[in-house]
């Protein structure tokens, strides 16, 4: 006997506490594992959502984190409301990373307004063509962007490599795989002393007005958003499927291109094997826990990025893994998943004995 | 079809087969069934007769053990039972043709009623038996066929030869004929009489009254989850079962003249197109005409190149300019949005997912469609035309609905599908194609619909209406053609032709040497 049965509609409010459940499950499941480990669930929380923001850098940080996932989060949402299901943004990251760190090496030396600028062009060109690739591959054969988007992650992680290992190393960095480093023209100036936090978060804030605009109220939007809920409808009204995927993976690819000119000209400022640690990844997270809402993206990339910080002052403090995060993020979208298939359904009651 | 059924001559009717009492089904929004009586003896055909909504399929449900009753008791064989699910009902005897098949179309026939057999088999022992039973009921069937090769009215055969190896006592039966041509359902109505001498009692539910009146022996009547009236089928007339079922009097429709010139607006010319699905129909030179002032129906069984007709007619799949043309400019190769701009608007046969997005308010799915009507300036939306469009629409087609705010999915059929066909209308157009036009919606809706399509050819709009209910393109078509294996016959004034002759040209315009004994191939996937 199956347990749930289909809500006649479904429900608003259970879309909008799903996350808030979420993250309840995974507080309650964090507190046994942090039990497992001899440690006080109490303590572990402390260290893990307070500690961070007890100071003005902590802020920062958590700022520095933030903006890149929530970039790529309103990237990526366009197109999940269309149901292209870009899970590459990691290697559209990267590329944007290459063609901005290039613009930075290829005018190594030059004192111009310019060059940032132009690497910010560069990168999110990158990331736009990177996400062109699958966009092809799926109006022109068909070819599911769910795979495609995720092999040419693979196919980004090798390009850097290659890269930072061969022609773009560094030629005094004693042979480590990273290229030099880059000079204040290619670089976000930190808007406070000591700290990271910089103007490439102006393009995250400036791109989650731009989205949220951009979902409420243009045609094109809409547009995205029957085809992702009912394709016949679309094909009815006759809205092209084809504009669709290209859409919805150059956009996502550019903000992801974007988020990788961020790291290489801010907190990272050079190239190496190093600049994400899985920021493209993460914000489809953000996206699901945002739901896919522009405003919704801005509050969960915070909590992201915050599971991020608080990871790092876990390993020092607790002496954690590293893989405390990832395990957390996990456990995060799990829940959600969970969470969310009550949105359409709902427990069956117990069937009363028929015929009484 | 008006012939009376055989005298009732079944065994001693004191013990019923099936006597249901007081049976209850409550959903969360409706009560699907309030406090049911059906008596069925042994041999009965018994009719159960309602509208779409009026609560026969939960009944059926509920008999066959698919759904739970909330309070009420079933008697079999004069035996209390309680009845836990399907595999429980087979074993009992009764057996069940659902309206939609569940059939496996890269499987033989044989090997699909393996898979529905409670007990052991062996495939070459129950081919033997599928032969032996579907010709002593005059079914015929050949056990090794794939099921994608059979027509849809040779499936239905597959599910009743099925049922039928179980030696059931009653055979419930849901909508038999929706997917069978007029000859078709003459030699279904044969089979069942036979099974009935033999004395197993049949449920058939149906909303088409001379079906009713021509197979049936007893009728019950629903109508909102409740018995309304029982009744002897050959005794009643139309009318009076009708007045039962719905409440009030057969709505009739107004047809007048048209007055204008009946210049051509939509036109086909030698459009042939090949599906990419490997199991869609073919279409071969299809050419008509439809002119001002007037509605064109298609008639057929759908499976027949319906699909593919609407597509190509619609813009969904386009091809050859000239192919089909609107007030004599191409658009062939025009897709919907183009053809829309043009003056064709088009109401699809599945509501909700093409004609509607379900989860969308009426106000958002106003802008689906009518979004050239002023509810998208400079590329972006304009919630408040598109609310002030669908509030019109809803007033002006009287949409039964919770206002503009109301997802479309929330509606029932009949009600969605007014705002639909209102909503086209709305974008005066000078053609229109709509398909099964009052398919799952009920007699009030259905007359308003019929009305309404009337009434715009007569503003001087050509329509083109594709349905697989006859009685309907009789009533409000002026010309009728017939679309079978993928030709189109020539249009033929409605006076001019009958029900018989359509009936006929259905199962098999061209293929007059074996055109008795077969149905089209293909159904729609």
């Amino acid at each position: 006997m199956p347990l749930l049965e289909a809500r006649p509609t479904p429900s608003t409010s259970m879309r909008l506490l799903a996350p808030l459940i979420a993250i309840g499950l995974t507080l309650a499941v964090g507190s046994l594992l942090f039990l497992s480990l001899g440690k006080s669930p109490v303590e572990a929380f402390g260290v893990f959502f307070i500690q961070p923001l007890s100071s003005g850098n902590g802020w920062s940080e958590l700022m520095v984190k933030a903006g890149p996932l929530i970039l790529i989060a309103q990237g990526l949402a366009i197109g999940f409301r269309a149901r292209i299901y870009n899970i590459g943004a990691e290697g559209q990251l990267i590329m944007g990373a290459l063609a901005g760190g290039g613009v930075a090496i290829a005018f190594d030396g030059v004192d111009a307004w310019w060059v940032l600028p132009l690497m910010v062009i560069a990168g999110a060109i990158g990331g736009a063509l990177w996400g062109a690739i699958p966009a092809l591959l799926r109006t022109r054969f068909n070819a599911q962007e769910t795979l495609t988007t995720l092999m040419l992650a693979y196919v980004a992680t090798f390009a850097l490599s290659y890269m930072v290992n061969g022609p773009w190393r560094d030629p005094e960095g004693m042979n480590f795989p990273q290229s030099i480093l880059f000079g204040d023209p290619a670089l976000f100036t930190p808007w406070f002393e000591g700290m990271r936090v910089n103007a490439s978060l102006l393009i995250a804030a400036f791109a989650s007005l731009a989205f949220w605009f951009f979902t409420s109220r243009s045609f094109l939007a809409y547009q995205l958003t029957v085809g992702g809920l009912a394709p016949a409808a679309a094909r009815y009204a006759g809205f092209s499927a084809d504009r669709t995927v290209w859409l919805s993976l150059v956009l996502s690819g550019l903000t992801a291109g974007l988020a990788g000119v961020g790291e290489v000209a801010g907190p990272v400022g050079q190239l190496n094997l190093n600049i994400s640690p899985g920021y493209g990844f993460a914000a489809i997270i953000v996206a699901y826990l945002g739901r896919l809402n522009a405003i919704g993206i801005v509050l969960a990339g915070l909590l992201m990025a915050l599971l991020y910080l608080g990871g790092e002052a876990a390993q020092v403090a607790l002496q954690l893994p590293a893989a405390i995060t990832g395990l957390f993020q996990g456990m995060l979208l799990f829940f959600l998943l969970g969470a969310d298939v009550f949105v359409d359904y709902r427990l069956k009651p117990r069937p009363k004995p028929a015929y009484a | 079809m008006s012939t009376s059924p055989p005298p009732f001559s079944g065994p001693p009717r004191d013990t019923a087969r099936l006597e249901l009492s007081g049976i209850t089904k409550r959903y969360p929004s409706v009560v699907a069934n309030d406090g049911i009586h059906l008596k069925v003896a042994p041999g009965e055909i018994h009719a159960v007769l309602g509208e779409n909504g009026a609560g026969k399929s939960t009944l059926m449900k509920i008999i066959y053990g698919a759904v739970q009753a909330d309070a009420g008791q079933i008697q079999w064989n004069g035996r209390e039972v309680v009845i836990a699910n399907p595999a429980e009902a087979r074993r009992l005897g009764i057996g069940m043709v659902f309206q939609h098949f569940s059939l496996f179309e890269t499987l033989t026939v044989v090997e699909n009623i393996a898979l529905a057999l409670d007990e052991p088999f062996d495939l070459k022992g129950l081919a033997e038996r599928v032969s032996e039973v579907s010709q002593r009921y005059g079914l015929p069937l050949d056990p090794q066929r794939l099921v994608h090769s059979l027509s849809v009215g040779e499936r239905q055969r597959v599910e009743i030869v099925r049922c039928l190896l179980q030696a059931p006592q009653l055979l419930i039966l849901d909508e038999p004929t929706s997917v069978l041509t007029p000859p078709a359902v003459q030699k279904l109505f044969e089979t069942l009489r036979r099974l009935s001498s033999e004395g197993v009692s049949i449920l058939y539910i149906s909303h088409k009254l001379h079906e009713i009146q021509s197979l049936c022996h007893s009728a019950t009547v629903m109508r909102g989850g409740k018995v309304t009236g029982t009744a002897t089928p050959s005794q009643e007339t139309p009318a009076s079962l009708a007045r039962m079922m719905i409440g009030r009097e057969l709505p009739v429709c107004a047809v007048p003249a048209f007055a204008g010139e009946a210049t051509p607006v939509l036109s086909v010319r030698g459009l042939s197109h090949t599906p990419d699905d490997p199991f869609g129909t073919a279409l071969k030179d299809i050419a008509l005409e439809v002119r001002r002032g007037e509605i064109l129906g298609i008639a057929g069984i759908s499976g027949n190149g319906q699909a593919e007709l609407l597509a190509a007619l619609s813009g969904e799949t386009t091809g050859p300019a000239s192919t089909v043309s609107l007030a004599g400019t191409p658009v062939g190769h025009l897709d919907a949005g183009r053809r829309r701009k043009q003056g064709l608007a088009f109401v699809p046969e599945e509501r909700l997912g093409r004609g509607a997005v379900p989860p969308m308010s009426l106000a958002d799915n106003a802008t689906l469609s009518a979004h050239g009507q002023g509810l998208v300036k400079h590329g972006l939306l304009r919630p408040k035309a598109a609310w002030a469009f669908a509030k019109t629409c809803i007033e002006r087609f009287d949409v039964r609905c919770g206002g503009p705010g109301a997802a479309a999915r929330s509606l029932s059929g009949g009600n969605l599908q007014k705002f639909i066909v209102g909503r086209e209308i709305m974008q005066k157009p000078i053609a229109m194609v709509v398909a099964q036009p009052t398919w799952g919606v009920d007699v009030g809706a259905a007359a308003f619909l019929r009305q309404t399509l009337i009434d715009l050819s007569r503003e001087g709009v050509a329509i083109l209406v594709i349905s697989e209910e006859l009685e309907e393109l009789f009533e409000i078509c002026d010309r009728i053609a017939v679309l079978a294996e993928g030709r189109l016959s020539d249009a033929v004034p409605k006076a001019q032709t009958n029900a018989e002759k359509i009936g006929m040209q259905m199962s098999g315009l061209f293929a007059d040497a074996h055109a008795t004994d077969r149905e089209p191939d293909h159904a729609a996937a």
